[in-house]
């Protein structure tokens, strides 16, 4: 089993929600990126979402853009990436979702870049500016090696779309919790529990939430009804003005810890 | 007469591009976000009622007509024939539409589609300024708000046209991410709307992005065509047998070119920017230099690394520094219906020169690619060929740009 799926099974018998927390790849290096996964797991990650730093990250706000470019600075690749997805994989066995934008999937050639995942053990791919509609090539290939193809719904998804992306998404749905970009927000929209719940009628796949979420009282409430808590730009930008310090990892651990332990707090409604 | 009549009719053959996915046989397509699709959605459908709604479209005409200027000139260029002893070589002058570039056609059909649609809202990308002021003419005249993204490095040189637009009314924001140019300006302008997608339409100024796009922008710049082979029916009683335009994104080159696509004896040449030489990678020659790729929505070619990271690129001219290329244009590449050639910085510059004082026109900098290719070709023709160069925009926003080149770094104008 996909260790994905294993994850939210496991999650789903003790009726918790999963917490992912999201760090850009590379920054501020590729080596503290690989202790930054080991770090996240001690402070309570489920998944981990490892974000490919792209040089037209059209979907991220500021402080992922910034992220990746840092990344760019010393030519952080998808082959890269890849490289240490395997090296941190001899440590451990939490559950890796890359999440990039197409064009570097592009390049790297569809078919080798799924051989190449499930070889280094990458469990999933999210790729943000990809409709399922627009690559046939890019689901069949990741479902040939059992990669995890989630796929983003939105709040202008429309009903037909959510119905699609819905089947098309495996290991998990993640829910958009708001249109725009990623980045913080001070409050949740009121919305995202009636949308969470509609798409749960389509489909037995989990539902996990993301974009805007950035401390522990937010992930508590999303918890309450979703099957995943995802938060990103919260924590890439206490990596991005931690720096290479030492003791960056530890206290990122530290910050990951209140996310994940508010994250395990509420018991998911839905599932009951 | 009779034969006069059919000739200035476009051909009426099934031209079957795009197609119901947005392509042009492999490139094109909707590679976003999913928060955009359903909007494109809306929008595809918005616009395919505003095409056939006949009160739309006489109120665009009569804007053409009464405020842009159209038709605009189709100009015979009798000393620069001379000069380049070959074929007669004809200038269809976009330079004299309002705003001064053929940019205010498709600026001009978005916002009143956009009007159409219920926003109130309107933002856009500029690189030359010349797309963003022919959006901020178009909202003061509707009386929608402006608000343009541009990079600051295109900002500095671009100077006059920012504080066009600010005097417009507009918004006029900097963009200092990444390379500081278009492409840089494209991916804000595409945040912006991700986030404000309900009020706000995006006018793209090109025939790039993801569908409808292409073809919206297609179909608004393709009336520059439609005049010309009129005009030219008119003067000479015969079509053309070369068409050259500048290729940035491509549409000054589309909207000439797509009249005359169906009918294969016209050959057509669409001109990118060749920077310092594609050799040295500082330009912007997608076809010479580039791979397939996809970015800003839309699988095209595309300037980028090994890692399919998108390449920074290099021009004299702003409005042609942009490192992917409409779609359909990839399209014509592969096919070879249009051929696809690069002028460098330095020749661009002898064009713009060359033209200035030969016929009394100081052209834009991006439109002085096409004269500098045509100096290559025109004089290899036979002298009863007939020639069309699309002279895209007027040159007097570059003209402090041009004297740092030619005069030196420290002139200042």
């Amino acid at each position: 089993m996909n260790r994905i799926d294993a994850r939210f099974k496991w999650l789903a018998e003790r009726k918790l929600s999963a917490f992912i927390p999201y760090i850009t790849a590379g920054d501020p290096t590729l080596g503290r990126t690989a202790e930054g996964v080991l770090e996240l797991e001690k402070a309570g990650a489920d998944i981990v979402e490892l974000g490919i730093p792209f040089s037209d990250p059209i979907a991220d706000g500021v402080v992922n853009q910034e992220a990746a470019f840092r990344a760019l600075k010393h030519n952080v690749s998808m082959h890269d990436v890849i490289g240490m997805v395997a090296w941190v994989r001899k440590s451990t066995e939490i559950p890796l979702l890359l999440f990039t934008y197409y064009n570097p999937v592009l390049a790297y050639g569809v078919e080798q870049f799924a051989k190449d995942c499930k070889a280094a053990g990458v469990d999933g791919v999210l790729c943000v500016d990809l409709p399922p509609e627009e690559d046939p090539d890019y689901k069949r290939c990741l479902d040939a090696e059992g990669i995890a193809t989630v796929f983003l719904i939105t709040p202008t998804s429309s009903p037909d779309r959510v119905e699609l992306l819905a089947k098309s998404s495996t290991g998990f749905v993640y829910y958009v919790s708001r249109t725009g970009v990623t980045g913080e927000r001070a409050s949740m929209e009121q919305s995202v529990k009636g949308a969470v719940e509609s798409i749960k009628r389509h489909t037995s796949t989990p539902v996990a939430v993301g974009f805007g979420i950035s401390n522990p009282a937010q992930a508590a409430e999303v918890a309450g009804y979703a099957d995943g808590v995802i938060v990103g730009s919260a924590i890439v930008r206490m990596i991005g003005e931690l720096g290479d310090q030492p003791e960056m990892p530890a206290k990122v651990g530290a910050f990951v810890k209140t996310l994940a332990d508010a994250a395990k707090s509420s018991n998911v409604g839905v599932h009951v | 007469m009779q034969q006069l009549k059919s000739l200035s009719e476009t051909p009426s053959a099934p031209y079957p591009y795009p197609d119901a996915r947005g392509r042009y046989g492999q490139f094109g397509g909707r590679y976003v976000p999913e928060t955009l699709m359903h909007p494109l959605q809306e929008l595809e459908a918005a616009y395919a009622s505003a095409k056939s709604d006949p009160e739309f479209q006489a109120t665009l005409a009569a804007f053409q007509a009464n405020y842009v200027g159209r038709p605009t000139p189709l100009y015979f260029a009798n000393r620069l024939t001379e000069h380049w002893g070959g074929a007669k070589v004809y200038l269809k002058r976009e330079d004299l539409a309002h705003t001064g570039a053929h940019k205010i056609n498709n600026a001009l059909g978005q916002v009143l589609l956009a009007k159409r649609m219920g926003k109130k809202r309107i933002i856009a990308e500029t690189g030359a300024g010349q797309h963003g002021v022919a959006t901020a003419t178009a909202c003061a005249l509707l009386g929608l708000d402006c608000e343009v993204y541009m990079g600051t490095e295109d900002m500095e040189r671009q100077k006059l046209n920012v504080f066009r637009m600010r005097l417009l009314g507009s918004k006029v924001t900097g963009v200092h991410s990444g390379t500081k140019t278009l492409k840089d300006a494209i991916n804000e302008a595409m945040r912006d709307w991700v986030t404000n997608v309900g009020s706000t339409h995006y006018v793209l100024g090109t025939v790039e992005g993801p569908h409808p796009y292409p073809l919206i922008c297609r179909d608004f710049q393709s009336i520059i065509g439609r005049e010309a082979r009129v005009q030219l029916l008119e003067q000479e009683g015969r079509l053309p047998n070369l068409l050259i335009a500048c290729v940035g994104g491509g549409s000054n080159a589309i909207g000439l070119f797509f009249d005359f696509i169906l009918e294969e004896n016209i050959k057509m040449i669409g001109v990118e920017a060749g920077g310092y030489g594609p050799e040295t990678g500082q330009h912007a020659a997608r076809f010479a230099g580039g791979v397939i790729g996809m970015l800003h929505g839309a699988m095209s070619y595309v300037l980028q690394d090994a890692n399919g990271q998108i390449k920074g690129t290099h021009s004299v001219s702003a409005g042609l520094d942009y490192a992917s290329v409409g779609p359909e244009h990839a399209y014509w590449r592969t096919t070879g219906r249009v051929e696809y050639a690069y002028a460098n910085d330095n020749e661009a510059l002898d064009a713009f020169q060359l033209i200035s004082r030969l016929e009394g026109i100081i052209p834009a900098l991006e439109s002085a690619h096409a004269i500098a290719h045509a100096c290559k070709v025109v004089p290899t023709l036979p002298k009863d060929d007939i020639v069309i160069i699309n002279l895209s925009g007027r040159g007097d926003k570059d003209v402090s740009q041009a004297a740092r080149f030619i005069l030196g770094e420290e002139a200042s104008l």
